[in-house]
């Protein structure tokens, strides 16, 4: 009685150590990625829950009991909520759930446990994906499919299976799930929204432009080598030197910083449009900023967005997943020829008590009496022939940075070459605005697309001239051209703080990279990105015509069928042996008879066994039961069935009535 | 049905009374050249058994009581020095006999209890370097008792794989009890039966036995059975390649004691307990529940 009860309260372990052991070892390969990311004592609690429970199943232990286990997963719960202050959400439901998935591991007896294991494991692994999409965790976590596969495998055999013969296993149904996979990632219908959305990341490790720039803000991101978007041109791609990723435009100056108006400054723009319009497909990583980049000057804005007055390209949504968007540039334009007077006048204002001797060189020149235009040449041929350096490195500022820069040190990144320009010109009466963006980007030649890192990162002024608008001027180039047109690395030799790709003068290393940068943009494109819209694209060209959901939706089931059908018929090839035995079929045939009649035989019931339960059940035909089965028995396992034996059963079946 | 077996299974009945299917399965075992493990409890006919086939089939018939002093010597024989010779005369032990009884085998060392599976499994023992061959036909009917272990060696699985076949005899039913307690001592029954047939017509019936026809679709069903106990969760280790042909050898003699010169799927079954039962492990490696895996197994796989 009480051992009874015993064995009810603590099932045996049944699982073999071995399997218990791939188990631990599998959730330790989905689990790894997650190391870095949760505390660590999760880590070390994880790591030795796997640990002990392969230590048990080896040396036969007994499991911790189950109020132990009960404690411990309270606890587990507790220090999740001391270590995020909540157990919800993207990172603590993931530790949670870690954590509990290796207390299961303390309670795994028998088959069912394992599979339960198995399946959460298999869940765990999408986890994964809420924190990096990238191919080589995509590709990692694929390894760990297969090696959970492969788990699932052991767990439903006998014996001791070789591993080797498992994982062959396992890759087979990989490879056997892998159309079905492409035709549900090709056509289950796709819903945008919170549902599907991935949760991202805060701000927090995105890079990119801000809305504000101070000294050192640009040159910090040129160290960056993070791709900022990447360009498809329509036609050839344009000159180097022309290529201005028009961002942020900045209007408002402090003494220290430049900002962006707070509001957008909304209004239709007065742009006229000339020469050759640039067409450009832009994927725009995430930056959790509002702007899109186009070449200067975007003729309109793609849908949800839109252009401001003074034509920056404005999402309706921080842009915190990877987008892209078509955009039409112009390359010859007047922008704002007759500008808001209100406008002209901030592209004035200058903080009064700042960078007296600046003010004063401004002052000077304009007692000259030159002209707008005359005054722009006057500050360039200065950055020109007085010796500034182009410098990813310049001393800090002290108080009056422009006075600093321009009389002291002489040495800038492209912040400071904007910034002294524009209140230069704006100390000499002239608008003047600081545009930033990027300029320039990497030729792919292997994708034939252009790379625009946040090494590309750039400052320039726009000046209003009258009667003219707004015009651009770079002051950075005049000190260095070498910088537009050929990039930052170009103008800054020997500098040892520039991004790697810039560095490296080795051709086939720069072809790989260019390669990896293609496959990764690849990757991004038709998988990360394949949108509801990207998706009802594709299917429409493909049939030629509006698609409705119902539409792919049938496709989809369509398609699953097909692949499943082809798979059986090459799976059923390979089993299917001899043509059935046509006494067998007639055995088929007189079973299902007498099933009719109530007397079913059962699958494992030979022919004389059947017979004489048959005929007890239905004597009245007993004599033709008992003829059947003889003859079927010497048909099918005897030696030297005569040559009539067939046609004899054939029409006894036949004739067999029971009613 | 052969005349020979009709009389011998005929004479046998008459002397363990109740267990037409044990004997039926034993006279299988010995047309099968097999060997037979008798698991039960004292006094339910376990040594009747074994001296009416040896009676009735005209063998030479040995009993080893197994106790835990018994030595290989004990079993397999010794050499002893002759002095007047000069030389080493081999003195053969119980096992060179016919029909060998080895009583209560759990009760020995394992040392003694190899000496006699090595001997079954070979047909011959080796004594100071020199392989003596044993009689043929040569049956060994071990037994062993289930209950009180204590300061038993239960034989490991591997050297149960080496009998075809592990039966139970059980108590008989009423009529058969109440035979027994009226009639004469089994040891005088089995002292008047006369034997039935003797060597020259056993070895002859286990030829015949061999050749029983077994066709294509029955191998499908043996090897649907086999693949069956290996790859199922319900089994911890699955039937050896040598537990199929012992399948295969048991069901023919069955078949042939059935009076058919071809196997049914039925003979199959009908030997499936006594030949599996010992060889199927339930997965958590107890060795508890060897015949209702055989039910399982024969449940689950359906006849080709």
């Amino acid at each position: 009685m009480a051992s009874a009860k015993r064995a009810g309260r603590d099932r045996v372990v049944t699982l073999s150590p071995d399997r218990i052991t791939g188990l631990t070892a599998s959730l330790s390969l989905v689990l790894a990625p997650h190391a870095v990311r949760i505390p660590l004592w999760m880590v070390i609690l994880a790591a030795a829950a796997m640990i002990l429970r392969t230590w048990i199943a080896w040396r036969g232990q007994r499991l911790p009991r189950t109020w132990m286990l009960a404690v411990l997963t309270l606890f587990a719960a507790l220090g999740t909520w001391m270590s995020y202050g909540v157990i919800f959400g993207r990172d603590a439901a993931v530790a949670l759930l870690i954590l509990m998935l290796c207390l299961k591991l303390m309670e795994m007896r028998d088959t069912r446990d394992a599979m339960v294991l198995v399946f959460l494991a298999y869940f765990t692994v999408i986890t994964n994906f809420l924190y990096s999409q990238s191919i080589p965790m995509g590709a990692y976590l694929l390894g760990c499919v297969w090696a959970i596969t492969a788990n699932l495998l052991a767990i439903q055999r006998a014996g001791q299976p070789r591993v080797t013969g498992l994982l062959r296993e396992s890759a087979l149904l990989l490879a056997q799930a892998a159309p079905l996979m492409l035709v549900l990632f090709l056509l289950f219908p796709r819903v945008q929204g919170p549902l599907w959305a991935l949760p991202q990341a805060g701000a927090g490790g995105l890079s990119g432009l801000s809305d504000a720039m101070s000294p050192g803000s640009l040159s910090s991101l040129s160290l960056s080598d993070a791709v900022a978007f990447r360009v498809e041109f329509g036609a050839t791609p344009p000159k180097a030197d022309t290529l201005y990723w028009r961002g942020p435009v900045l209007w408002d100056f402090d003494g220290r910083t430049w900002r962006a108006p707070g509001t957008d400054l909304v209004g239709q723009a007065e742009l006229e449009i000339g020469g050759t319009p640039i067409r450009q497909t832009i994927t725009l990583e995430a930056h959790d900023m509002r702007w899109l980049f186009a070449l200067d000057m975007p003729g309109g804005a793609p849908t949800s967005s839109y252009l401001t007055l003074d034509l920056q390209l404005r999402a309706a949504r921080p842009v915190r997943e990877r987008m892209r968007y078509e955009v039409t540039s112009f390359p010859s334009y007047r922008l704002g020829r007759y500008e808001v007077p209100g406008l002209l006048e901030r592209a004035l204002q200058l903080p009064a008590s700042f960078n007296p001797r600046s003010r004063q060189l401004a002052e000077t020149w304009r007692q000259e009496g030159l002209t707008p235009e005359q005054l722009v040449q006057r500050a360039l041929t200065m950055f020109r022939e007085q010796p500034f350096v182009y410098t990813l490195t310049p001393p800090a500022a002290a108080g009056h940075a422009v006075d600093d820069f321009l009389f002291v040190t002489r040495r800038g990144f492209c912040e400071h070459y904007a910034a002294a320009f524009a209140f230069l010109m704006r100390a000499a009466g002239v608008p003047t605005r600081v545009v930033t963006g990027y300029q320039g980007g990497t030729l792919n030649p292997v994708g034939k697309y252009l790379i625009v890192r946040q090494s590309d990162a750039h400052a320039w002024a726009e000046v209003w001239f009258e009667g003219r608008g707004w015009i651009r001027v770079d002051p950075t180039a005049a000190v260095s051209p070498l910088r537009i047109e050929r990039g930052a690395a170009a103008a800054l030799p020997g500098v040892g703080a520039v991004p790697l790709l810039g560095q490296v003068d080795n051709d086939w290393i720069k072809d790989l990279r260019f390669a990896m940068d293609m496959v990764a943009n690849g990757w991004n494109q038709w998988v990360l990105d394949y949108s509801p819209e990207r998706q009802m694209n594709m299917m429409s060209r493909f049939a030629g015509g509006h698609v409705s959901w119902r539409g792919i939706s049938t496709a989809l089931v369509a398609a699953t069928g097909i692949v499943v059908a082809i798979l059986a018929l090459i799976a059923l090839r390979h089993t299917r042996s001899a043509p059935a035995d046509p006494a067998w079929l007639l055995w088929q045939a007189f079973s299902q008879k007498l099933a009719k009649h109530g007397v079913a035989r059962a699958s494992n019931e030979g022919p004389r066994a059947f017979a004489i339960r048959a005929s007890a059940a239905l004597p009245r035909h007993a004599t033709s039961i008992r003829a059947i089965a003889a003859l079927y028995a010497r048909l099918r396992y005897e030696e030297g069935s005569r040559p009539d034996d067939l046609s004899n059963l054939k029409r006894a079946v036949r004739e067999l009535r029971l009613d | 049905m052969n005349p020979d077996i009709q009389s011998v299974l005929a004479a046998i009945d008459g002397i363990l009374l109740g267990k037409p299917r044990e004997v039926r399965l034993t006279l299988a075992c010995v047309l099968a050249r097999g060997h037979l493990l008798i698991e039960d409890v004292p006094g339910v006919g376990k040594t009747t058994l074994a001296h009416a086939f040896a009676r009735v089939l005209g063998l030479a018939f040995q009993r080893i009581q197994f106790t835990s002093d018994l030595l290989p010597a004990d079993i397999i024989g010794v050499s002893v020095y002759d002095r007047e010779q000069g030389r080493f005369d081999f003195h053969p032990g119980p096992v060179f006999s016919q029909v060998v009884l080895a009583d209560e085998v759990n009760r020995a060392t394992p040392k003694a209890q190899s000496a006699l599976l090595e001997a079954m499994e070979e047909q011959q023992v080796t004594v100071d370097g020199q392989t003596r061959a044993l009689p043929a036909p040569f049956f060994v009917i071990a037994t062993q008792n289930p209950s009180n272990q204590v300061g038993t060696y239960p034989l490991p699985e591997s050297q149960l794989d080496r009998f075809l076949m592990r039966i139970h005899l059980g108590y008989p039913d009423a009529k058969a009890e109440r035979a027994l307690l009226g009639g004469e001592t089994r040891r005088s029954v089995i002292e008047a039966t006369t034997p039935v047939l003797d060597t020259e017509r056993l070895l002859a019936l286990q030829t015949a036995a061999r050749g029983v026809h077994a066709a294509p679709a029955l191998l499908d069903y043996v090897q649907a059975l086999l693949t069956h106990s290996r790859q199922s969760p319900a089994f911890g280790s699955g039937l050896s390649p040598r537990a199929g042909l012992s399948l295969l050898a048991a069901a023919r003699a069955w078949a042939f004691i059935e009076g058919r010169n071809a196997v049914l799927p039925e003979d199959i079954q009908a030997v499936l307990p006594g030949v599996a039962g010992h060889r199927l492990m339930p997965p958590d490696g107890s060795m508890s529940g060897g015949d209702a895996l055989v039910r399982r197994l024969v449940d689950d796989v359906a006849v080709p």
